[in-house]
């Protein structure tokens, strides 16, 4: 093991890892707003409504994520429509287009995890908010949303640990994140083992830093307290 | 509406059944590795825990594709020296091991923590009773423990097997030449980018069709016997 090398580069690593954050925080934000009106629709009793995000969901989970960011990166490219329209300069750019891509692939996910909580809130609180004269909107938003946020939240932050490992597949796109970096250093000191047992631990790190800050947010909002009936 | 694949259709269904192929091999692999890692993290041997715990949350930490870069790349001159100490010089680790293994090593560690769920699922009283049988640790393994996880561990193991196939398509990053390569290289001579990529996605799609109706019929199955809780 050659340590040298290892903190030499260490600071280039960092910068990957700062764009791997970047590329993860906004996927998972903008995968999360994505979601909620599709997790919504898909805990409907309404069965038109069911189906409408059905085959997104069904798409985004049934293919690969590389599939779908070369779908995205190279193959949007392939129409004229697309390459003269104003939103160009965007989907030409590799990290927006990951980023778009990533957020795609994440809301079909969370848009089941939210599904499945909306479906696992006890119905007497459905009934007892309905019974209270409240609107279906304002069950929904005072009492359905914030239950779900608490049932959900567990599933919701191994999706996050999982965007993050899936955020690798940047690197295939040419951007320069953490493995994208390694790779691009790798190409240049031709020591992988070092590089590549740096950058693991580097995405160790982070995953056990959101695994602590996902827990703190569990305390907060008191996720325990809701789980018993 | 047709889609005109100049040609490359034959080759990606070739890439198609190297997508199997690694997918079921990889699977095999992993079996093994989550039921040894299971076993582990469930036995009284401490250090026998601390190395499945520690195999797990490891091996899950670390993105796929770099278990799968580094196990190709990582491993050159190790193998090499392997292939000396065997008189085989020149030895190398092809994509298809190099992604079998890791692809393995990754399910793997998600199956240990589902076999090992399953496990301590299993009333304590089985074991129990096997050990008043006069029945040997191994055979308790085997005659009572293991048929029975089965049944829990396979929905699991299912979702498990649908991560995999879809994470095979990373092994085209070290070139094997699955659906994606086969993709890759049909879009370099044709540069119709879209219409390869989503031929390839409709066989991913069509892969996961195919096990999700084989896991349907294998819970069915290993459920025969059994009355679904609360109906």
């Amino acid at each position: 093991m050659n340590w040298d090398v290892i903190i030499k580069y260490l600071p280039r690593l960092a910068d990957g890892a700062i764009l791997t954050l970047e590329l993860v925080a906004i996927a998972v934000i903008a995968g999360l707003i994505l979601a909620i009106p599709m997790g919504i629709a898909r805990a409907s009793r309404n069965p038109w409504l069911r189906a409408v995000p059905y085959g997104y969901i069904f798409f985004f989970r049934g293919t690969p994520l590389l599939v779908q960011l070369f779908l995205v990166y190279y193959g949007l490219a392939q129409f004229d429509a697309v390459r003269n329209s104003s939103l160009w300069p965007y989907l030409r750019d590799p990290f927006w287009c990951t980023v778009l891509t990533m957020t795609l692939h994440t809301a079909a996910y969370i848009a089941e995890i939210l599904r499945g909580a909306l479906q696992a809130i006890p119905r007497g609180e459905v009934e007892a908010a309905r019974a209270l004269g409240m609107s279906k909107g304002k069950a929904l938003y005072y009492i359905l949303l914030p239950r779900a946020a608490r049932i959900g939240l567990p599933a919701y932050s191994n999706e996050v640990i999982l965007m993050l490992k899936a955020s690798a597949l940047a690197s295939t796109v040419t951007l320069l994140e953490l493995t994208g970096m390694a790779r691009t250093i790798i190409a240049r000191t031709y020591l992988p083992v070092e590089i590549f047992f740096a950058a693991g631990v580097f995405y160790l790190l982070i995953s056990f830093v959101l695994v602590q800050g996902f827990k703190l947010l569990e305390r907060w909002l008191r996720v325990d307290a809701c789980q018993g009936r | 509406m047709t889609i005109d694949l100049h040609g490359f259709g034959p080759a990606l269904l070739a890439g198609m059944l190297m997508t199997v192929k690694l997918a079921l091999c990889a699977l095999l692999l992993g079996l093994v590795l989550g039921l040894l890692g299971a076993l582990a993290k469930t036995s009284p041997n401490k250090p026998l825990q601390w190395l499945g715990g520690t195999y797990s949350t490891l091996v899950r930490g670390v993105p796929e594709l770099l278990w799968v870069l580094l196990i190709y790349f990582g491993t050159v001159s190790l193998v090499n020296r392997i292939g000396e100490a065997l008189n085989i010089p020149g030895l190398e680790l092809s994509a298809f091991a190099a992604g079998v293994i890791a692809l393995g090593l990754c399910f793997g560690a998600y199956a240990t923590e589902v076999f090992r769920g399953a496990i301590l699922a299993i009333p304590k009283g089985h074991r129990e009773a096997g050990l008043a049988l006069g029945l040997s640790r191994g055979r308790i393994l085997s005659r009572i423990i293991l048929p029975q996880m089965w049944r829990i561990a396979l929905p699991g193991l299912g979702n498990l097997f649908m991560i995999l196939m879809k994470d095979t398509a990373l092994v085209s990053v070290i070139g094997l030449e699955e659906i994606m390569r086969h993709a890759q290289i049909g879009v370099t001579v044709t540069k119709q980018p879209f219409t390869f990529y989503m031929v390839a996605a409709i066989m991913y799609l069509a892969l996961t069709v195919i096990a999700m109706t084989g896991m349907y019929f294998l819970e069915r199955r290993a459920a025969r016997g059994f009355v679904r809780a609360g109906e």
